[in-house]
């Protein structure tokens, strides 16, 4: 017998992985929870069915969503985590010495620790004492917050289902917000590729744009993703993410990568046309 | 057929069984379950077009009903303790008009608060009765009116004992209530029927520690906007009567304008929206409550919004609030009502119910969840930080008291010209002029135009408000008595 995961990237496209075994099967009050091992990805999350990391390709994501804001920010104290309940951000913000604080919300503890029993890869560093976990909604949790963090990456699902919240106008603005003077935002900006990931990515554009006054987009490519392109939202008060970033300061730091470097750093904003136009269409200020 | 009992849903379950005997159509409606439009049923579905169809022995037939519709309006009278539940297809509009055009004829008086629905004094116009109208009070601070003083109902009574009925919002669209128990026992006392508008008050019905219902307080009829709270199809409502009203007499009042073609589809929505809040309201409702209740919490919490609730409540004008109302006081903002309802649609994708001179409405019912709720907060907290301005300058909304030259029946027929409002100050007013919704007029047939309500209509033009009720589509000039 064979057993192959599925996920449908559009109503015509789907990837699937052979899978050993389920691991894990639960249904929180939010989404429902699938651990899966396989030979190609290792073990794998998934969220009410979608995709949401392997063992394989994570490094990938979450190396891209944690260092390039790091980098230009010359030195972020305080970060706030929203959704990366899997960990993986919190592994990579732990490199950072001058790290003081990091701020994790998630809406959902059943991600956490599912996490933490089947996935350390990405969970191993949670435990970290810098490290405060919040269960509550992301909206919620920022509403409150003014002027307090140096950096905030908005680590979230599709905006379809529980993360829809975390696409809006309203969470944006409370981003930015809750941002120091010269903060920085992150966010998972989903694909360009397919029709209605490039809308979605566009409706994330335009309120970004509209919430912040350097608002740019750079990207990665991710296997296990839809179309295997995949962006990230770069939006800052006061730092551009190319011309105030310091390569050798980073580069002084140490840290052990595998996909991050300098070089692609500034590369990776550098966007196909295609995607270049799609951004363009949303930037008009009315 | 088994036992009636509030589990069954009559007409649903006779749509079913119909649909299983896959009789063929020769009768109307033309579309044939849907086979004759496709693009109709792609678009609604063909459950839906298969359940479109007309009156028949074994649906029964609305205009007359003796079987299955019959069965459904027992179910509904005994679910909402009413002498006799009639299902109506034609909104909470038709209900109040029966109710008015059972009591009141060409002549007859009727006492009622301005704060009315058009519906209301609609029904004044095709019946020829005369306003007697009592002055809802006002909160100065919210800019909203309020219900009836006993006093003033008293006032109007004893000066107008020869009254038929008098009419009450419970609660007006604010979620604020009269003393409805008090009101008709006064009004039973001088023979007087009490007719009760619930287009807004459907889960009082049901719901746990909520205003009394109309049929709780004794009234003898109510009109119940099963559709707001009540979940069932828009369109679709109860008209009730109490135990002491003959009810085929006013069925014979409903089938003067109900349609012969009553929607299955609609009445099918009132029978199984019935039986949900029959079996399950009470916890339905205590959910919506905590949300409503949370969302006020966090919204007081962000500061200058005030939503308010039973701190209100002064036991007579405001003798008590229904609490899954989620009112919102902009105007320490500086922003009116209508421009916040206008923010949130156009910058933030969120569709409130109304928006007025100083208050916003945002209907909570039990389709919502804490994840939406979190989006409204967090929006109205970002209105605030971006849009909020000195509050100098707002206006607040006064209750204009009319002045009743003709009655409504008498100007809405008469003779009349355009003018411009602008220089309509002094004229009879043969149209009405209102914000919709709430769909309370401003001015109605039969009142004279003072500059205070020239002033509050261009004041709610410049703010936005959708202006309805004029010829003119503009609402630039209004039709005024010669």
């Amino acid at each position: 017998m064979e057993l192959w995961y599925s996920e449908r990237h559009t109503p015509n496209v789907k990837l699937s992985i052979k899978v050993d075994r389920q691991i894990f099967s639960g249904k929180s009050d939010f989404q429902s929870i699938e651990v899966m091992e396989s030979p190609e990805f290792g073990r794998f999350l998934t969220i009410d069915g979608y995709m949401m990391l392997t063992e394989k390709d994570e490094f990938i994501y979450h190396e891209m969503i944690v260092h390039p804001a790091m980098a230009v920010h010359p030195e972020a104290k305080r970060i706030l985590v929203i959704g990366a309940g899997d960990g993986g951000v919190v592994r990579e913000l732990v490199n950072y010495p001058f790290v003081e604080h990091i701020d994790l919300v998630d809406i959902d503890e059943m991600v956490i620790e599912v996490c933490k029993k089947y996935l350390p890869q990405t969970a191993c560093c949670l435990d970290d004492e810098r490290v405060s976990i919040h269960i509550q909604d992301g909206l919620k949790f920022i509403r409150r917050c003014k002027d307090e963090y140096d950096v905030i990456i908005v680590d979230s699902t599709d905006p379809f289902g529980p993360g829809e919240g975390l696409f809006t106008k309203e969470f944006y603005g409370n981003c930015f917000k809750a941002l120091k003077e010269d903060g920085i935002m992150v966010n998972q900006h989903e694909s360009p590729f397919y029709p209605e990931d490039a809308i979605a990515m566009q409706r994330a554009h335009k309120r970004i744009v509209e919430s912040f006054p350097i608002s740019r987009v750079y990207q990665a490519h991710i296997p296990t993703y839809p179309s295997g392109h995949w962006l990230f939202g770069f939006a800052s008060k006061k730092y551009h993410p190319i011309f105030d970033f310091d390569a050798g300061r980073w580069r002084g730091l140490g840290i052990k990568t595998r996909y991050y470097n300098t070089q692609l750093h500034v590369g990776s904003f550098a966007l196909p046309n295609y995607v270049e136009e799609l951004l363009e269409d949303v930037e008009e200020v009315e | 057929m088994g036992e009636l009992s509030q589990n069954r849903a009559p007409i649903a379950e006779a749509l079913e069984q119909f649909r299983r005997m896959r009789v063929v159509p020769f009768d109307v409606p033309g579309h044939k379950r849907g086979r004759g439009n496709r693009e109709l049923t792609e678009f609604l579905g063909e459950r839906c077009m298969s359940l479109d169809v007309n009156s028949m022995k074994p649906l029964d037939n609305l205009t007359h009903p003796t079987t299955v519709i019959r069965e459904a309006e027992e179910l509904a009278a005994e679910a909402f303790g009413a002498g006799y539940a009639f299902f109506m297809v034609a909104g909470t509009t038709s209900c109040v008009q029966t109710m008015i055009l059972a009591t009141c004829q060409k002549g007859d008086k009727i006492i009622l608060p301005r704060n009315v629905h058009r519906s209301a004094i609609n029904a004044l116009i095709l019946c020829g009765a005369v306003p007697i109208y009592v002055n809802p009070a006002m909160n100065h601070e919210l800019g909203i009116s309020l219900g009836m003083s006993i006093e003033n109902v008293e006032r109007a009574i004893t000066e107008n004992p020869d009254a038929k009925a008098i009419f009450v919002n419970n609660p007006t669209y604010y979620g604020i209530c009269s003393n409805l128990k008090a009101i008709t026992e006064l009004a039973h006392r001088y023979g007087m029927k009490v007719l009760v508008d619930e287009a807004h008050g459907t889960h009082f019905y049901f719901g746990n520690q909520l205003p009394i219902s109309a049929m709780a307080a004794g009234a003898d009829m109510a009109s119940v906007s099963m559709h707001k709270s009540g979940g069932s199809l828009t369109q679709s409502s109860f008209l009730l009567t109490g135990k002491n009203i003959n009810k085929d007499a006013v069925r014979q009042i409903i089938n003067l304008t109900q349609t012969t073609s009553g929607s299955y589809l609609l009445l099918a929505s009132l029978d199984l929206s019935r039986k949900r809040l029959a079996l399950d309201g009470e916890r339905i409702f205590d959910k919506v409550n905590e949300m409503a209740q949370y969302a006020r919490n966090e919204i007081n919490d962000i500061g200058r919004y005030y939503a308010y609730s039973r701190e209100l409540i002064n036991n007579d004008t405001i003798f008590d609030y229904d609490k899954t109302k989620l009112s919102i006081n902009t105007l320490n903002i500086g922003l009116a009502g209508i421009e916040v309802y206008d923010i949130l649609r156009d910058e933030y994708d969120i569709q409130i119910e109304f928006g007025d001179i100083g208050n916003i409405l945002a209907y909570i019912s039990v389709g919502d969840s804490y994840k939406d709720i979190e989006r409204l907060v967090g929006a109205l907290s970002e209105i605030a930080r971006r849009y909020g301005r000195d509050k100098a300058g707002m206006m607040r909304h006064e209750y204009i008291s009319p002045r009743v030259a003709v009655t409504p029946q008498k100007a809405f027929y008469a003779d009349k010209q355009p003018l411009p409002i602008a220089e309509s100050s002094g004229r009879i007013s043969g149209e009405f002029v209102m914000s919709y919704p709430p769909g309370i007029p401003i001015l109605a047939p039969g009142e004279e135009i003072t500059p205070e309500i020239i002033e509050y209509i261009n004041y709610a033009k410049e703010k936005g408000c959708f202006l309805t009720g004029t010829q003119d589509l503009k609402v630039e000039t209004i039709r005024v008595l010669k």
